[in-house]
């Protein structure tokens, strides 16, 4: 153990241990431990293994910037282990080495890989020759990445986040000091103010440099003004004002008016042979163990660039050289052991400090499109020059950690041509890394600066992206939103066997085994079918009438009360969009259905129009308030007369009539209409008496053999009808005429309405191509969306809807066909997947084309 | 593209709330040419700057509303409802 007496200041609660696992091994820390703070305290140095040379990685920052701590704890990868507070029983466990942390396989990378993997090596490497593609993709897929998210925890979706909007007056993003005071200010004159920061608590640096009591002074004060403080909680970017901040299970979208980035600053790594084996450490990392966990880094330290970190160390115990010279080489095989200066000293030491100088942490502002200059302090220490050591390196010297870039690589790709900040991204990948840069970005532009012979400012740096901290894509997302309809006779249907099947956002019954049967009984007795996922409104009010007319190419203003239509809406430019029907209440209320799918465009298409015409009009959506349930069949009268209490009779309630009355005692509307083609009710009533309803119309009709039947025996009824399915039969070029629906346009209507002038245009022009049923004597039942072939035999139009009819005893159809051949009759071909088929066109409804079963 | 809307009804939601309407065009008040008539539904100005379109508060109070935008940096000048529009 290597626990230093307590610290002023530490977090750590000595007197709580949590226990936890570490690869199967236990290890005890302390409450407030970080998992990497315990693990070193117990001894473990190396952390991780490398990107692409599988090397060994060690604490670097002890602050969350660098790539070196990356594990997996409880199954989810990614996680660093030096900010992560350590929790009783977690399981963590390392990445990217196999089969063990301390024997890896892919180590062998480092010693022979590096020949195959120079800068580029993505275009260069495993390009040639062609045809083996598949292969390297196989393995390069498998060697990359560097966590595994576990099977079950991705099939179990336990993890979930949710989504929170804060508009506020200013946020601060960072709750060091500055930020805090900043925070203060703003709260204390007024503002609303919300402070986000990294850290476990705010306070920065002041909580390292032994300034605790100040730190906690200031955030008692920001809260005493109001400041909403959310600490662990790491600012992601800056989207358009729209600051995205994770914290835990929760993603919060913070906008802003004023924006103050107090960021801080970074403390950038030297380069130099071996400058990532496990004991070299930034001095702002080792100062970190020693105050916040009590940890003492190290017995024998060699300090690089003192910035007042060795007295820090000797106070912690720590045996401390202070290097004259530059440290050219990192000595060890699994840790450090000695330190090479560029004088020819070699210094034995467990503990290699060392610091670059401190660049600023201007991500965030730069997203926002300041530019970001750095001043003061900073500004000083950022001279601090990449030692030249890396010149003498013959072993691996590191630029960009993440991404395993060394000096050496660098240098081959300005030879290359790639002699500026960007290119050299691209090309080598340094700085896209988990650490986004923050370990490299500057040694980078400095490296390329001393190889090209130009100023900094003339490598640049690469642009400002998010994100800036990394984040797991499951926060992104958010708790997935996959809305889940059910109509209020789903549960009943489910237990009667229904095959349930998503249509849309809806959950709708199939069929219930037994498709062609359910069809047929239909046709023989009663059937009973859930339509209420059909869109329901209402429409109300003097100007209803009107407002219909102009919304739709058929009339009406001119229908009874009680009395149903149907039609089919269009745009301006004449196509077909939906279709349903139109029941008058009284004078002013019309219910109108239209297609399950476009219940919710139609809504909005209405009220768009009636917020341009501002008619004196309301509309309601009812669509969910009601179910609506289709009870046909010739035997569907006797069935109502028992349940209903009004006269059913064909003379009382004649076929396209809508009344009210009760059903099983509820109160309904009750539309009669040949939805199926056969006698038919369509009862709408509230959804509340969904299951009840259905229930007794069932058992009313015992009997008469009544069956629930689903949406697949109802595609074939309608079928036969050759009722046409918008956006099955029509698509987006669709008009009225040509899908063979002229007399639903009324071209003579004094109004003008929707569709009205591309539509007088269109019944001028000739159609190229018509809708028509066709029908096949044997048994084959073309493709829906299989070709037909002009007589010259070129494609001209396609099947749209085919099916087997029981009750028919053939295939039935409905395609697009060349006009010519749009007459009872005409031949026409079918190519459908190699086979070729010859069909006959039929143009009138292939049962009951007269309608009389409807009137009966 | 991230800004927020001010809905006539509801208030200041973040733009993923609505549905974009598209720039408010005219409707032709008689009979177009085919010209005019292809203008209307298949043409947009598309301007870079200052735009009136509508907006639709779909995961709201579901109303149809103008806005005054400036395409350039979606600063949005004003919303109301169609009558109280400017
Ligand atoms: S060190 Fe992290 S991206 Fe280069
Ligand atoms: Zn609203």
């Amino acid at each position: 153990m290597s626990r230093l007496d307590p610290q002023p200041g530490e977090r750590v609660d000595r007197a709580r241990v949590i226990s936890f696992e570490f690869d199967g091994k236990p290890v005890e820390g302390f409450e407030g431990d970080t998992i990497g703070s315990a693990l070193y305290a117990s001894g473990q140095r190396t952390f991780s293994r490398s990107f692409k040379y599988h090397r060994r990685r060690g604490l670097l920052c002890c602050a969350g910037q660098c790539p070196n701590c990356l594990v997996a704890v409880d199954g989810a990868p990614g996680v660093r282990a030096c900010t992560e507070p350590v929790r009783e029983g977690m399981r963590v466990e390392h990445m990217n080495a196999s089969p063990s942390l301390d024997f890896d396989l892919m180590a062998v990378t480092d010693r022979v890989g590096s020949r195959f993997t120079p800068p580029g090596f993505y275009y260069k490497t495993f390009i040639r020759p062609r045809r083996l593609w598949p292969l390297y993709e196989k393995v390069l897929r498998n060697a990359a990445g560097l966590g595994r998210l576990a099977r079950a925890a991705r099939e179990e979706r336990e993890w979930r986040t949710e989504y929170r909007r804060r508009h506020c007056d200013v946020l601060v993003v960072g709750g060091g000091e500055a930020g805090l005071t900043a925070a203060i200010e703003a709260a204390e004159s007024g503002a609303d103010v919300v402070l986000v920061d990294e850290g476990l608590e705010p306070g920065g640096w002041l909580l390292v440099d032994g300034s605790v009591e100040r730190a906690r002074e200031l955030a008692e004060r920001a809260r005493a003004a109001g400041v909403e403080i959310l600490s662990n909680a790491p600012a992601l970017g800056y989207f358009d004002g729209l600051v995205p901040v994770w914290q835990g299970s929760t993603l919060h979208q913070i906008r802003a008016r004023r924006h103050i980035f107090a960021t801080g600053s970074l403390e950038q790594p030297l380069v130099f042979e071996n400058n990532d084996l496990p004991g070299v450490m930034l001095s702002t990392g080792a100062r970190r163990l020693i105050a916040l966990y009590g940890v003492k880094p190290g017995r024998k330290a060699v300090v690089a660039n003192d910035n007042g970190v060795a007295d820090v160390l000797r106070a912690a115990g720590v045996d401390v050289h202070v290097a004259e010279a530059d440290v050219v080489k990192a000595k060890g095989r699994r840790t450090v052991t000695a330190a090479v200066l560029s004088n020819g000293e070699t210094i034995d030491c467990d503990l290699l400090v060392v610091s670059g100088g401190f660049e600023p942490a201007n991500s965030l502002v730069r997203q926002a499109g300041a530019n970001a200059e750095a001043v003061g302090e900073v500004a000083a220490s950022a001279q601090c020059p990449v030692p030249s050591a890396h010149r003498e390196a013959r072993g691996k010297a590191f630029v960009c950690y993440c991404e395993d870039v060394t000096a050496k690589d660098f240098k081959l790709s300005v030879a290359e041509g790639y002699d500026s900040a960007e290119l050299s991204k691209r090309y080598t990948t340094t700085t896209m890394g988990p650490c986004q840069g923050r370990m490299c970005g500057a040694a980078a532009s400095r490296l390329i600066a001393e190889e090209t012979g130009q100023s900094l400012e003339g490598v640049g740096t690469t642009t400002a992206r998010p994100p800036w901290s990394t984040v797991p894509l499951g926060a992104l997302a958010g708790r997935p939103f996959e809305p889940a309809k059910r109509t209020p006779v789903h549960g009943r249907q489910r237990e009667q066997g229904a095959n349930m099947l998503w249509a849309g956002d809806w959950r709708r019954a199939y069929d219930y085994g037994d498709p062609q049967g359910e069809a047929l009984s239909v046709h023989e007795s009663a059937g009973l079918i859930d339509v209420s996922t059909l869109g329901k409104l209402i429409v109300r009010g003097p100007d209803a009438g009107e407002f219909l007319d102009r919304l739709y190419p058929n009339r009406f203003s001119n229908l009874g009360p009680g009395r149903v239509r149907y039609g089919v809406l269009t745009s301006d430019a004449g196509r077909i969009t939906d279709d349903g029907t139109v029941c008058r209440l009284d004078d002013d209320t019309f219910y109108v259905t239209t297609t399950s799918s476009g219940a919710g465009a139609v809504e909005q298409w209405f009220a768009w129009w009636l917020a341009d015409w501002r008619m004196d009009v309301t509309l309601t959506d009812v669509t969910q308030g009601l179910a609506a349930i289709n009870l046909a069949g010739p035997r569907a009268r006797e069935i109502m007369s028992r349940v209903c209490d009004i006269d059913v009779s064909a003379s009382a309630f004649p076929y396209l009539d809508g009344q009210r009355g009760r059903v099983a005692g509820v109160p309904s509307l009750i539309l009669r209409i040949g939805f199926v083609g056969e006698l038919g009710y369509e009862i709408h009533f509230p959804s509340a008496y969904g299951e009840d309803v259905w229930n007794r119309i069932l058992e009313a009709g015992a009997d008469h053999a009544i069956r629930p039947f689903g949406l697949e025996p109802q595609r074939i009824l309608r079928l036969q009808k050759m009722h046409i399915l918008v956006g099955q039969d029509t698509d987006s070029e669709s008009n009225p005429y040509g899908a063979a629906m002229p007399w639903i346009v009324k071209l003579d209507k004094e109004e003008d309405f929707i569709g009205k002038w591309a539509l007088e245009r269109a019944v001028q022009q000739p159609q190229e191509t018509a809708l028509v049923g066709f029908t096949l004597p044997n048994g084959d039942v073309p493709t829906e969306g299989a070709v037909v072939l002009n007589p010259d035999g070129g494609p001209m139009g396609q099947v749209t809807s085919a099916r087997h009819s029981r009750q028919l005893g053939r295939t039935i159809g409905m395609a697009w066909v060349p006009a010519a051949l749009a007459e009872d009759g005409a031949g026409i071909v079918i190519s459908d997947e190699g086979r070729t088929l010859d069909a006959e066109v039929v143009t009138r409804p292939f049962f009951d084309p007269d309608g009389e079963v409807l009137r009966s | 593209m991230s800004f927020v809307l001010t809905c006539p009804n509801c208030g200041v939601r973040e733009v993923t709330d609505f549905a974009f309407g598209g720039e408010v065009t005219e409707r032709p008040k008689s009979r177009p040419s085919t010209r005019e008539l292809n203008t209307y539904n298949y043409f947009r100005r598309n301007v870079a700057g200052v735009q009136r379109e509508w907006w639709y508060h779909r995961s709201g109070c579901r109303a149809w509303f103008l806005a005054e935008r400036d395409t350039r940096t979606n600063d949005v000048h004003w919303t109301a409802m169609p009558e109280a529009a400017p």
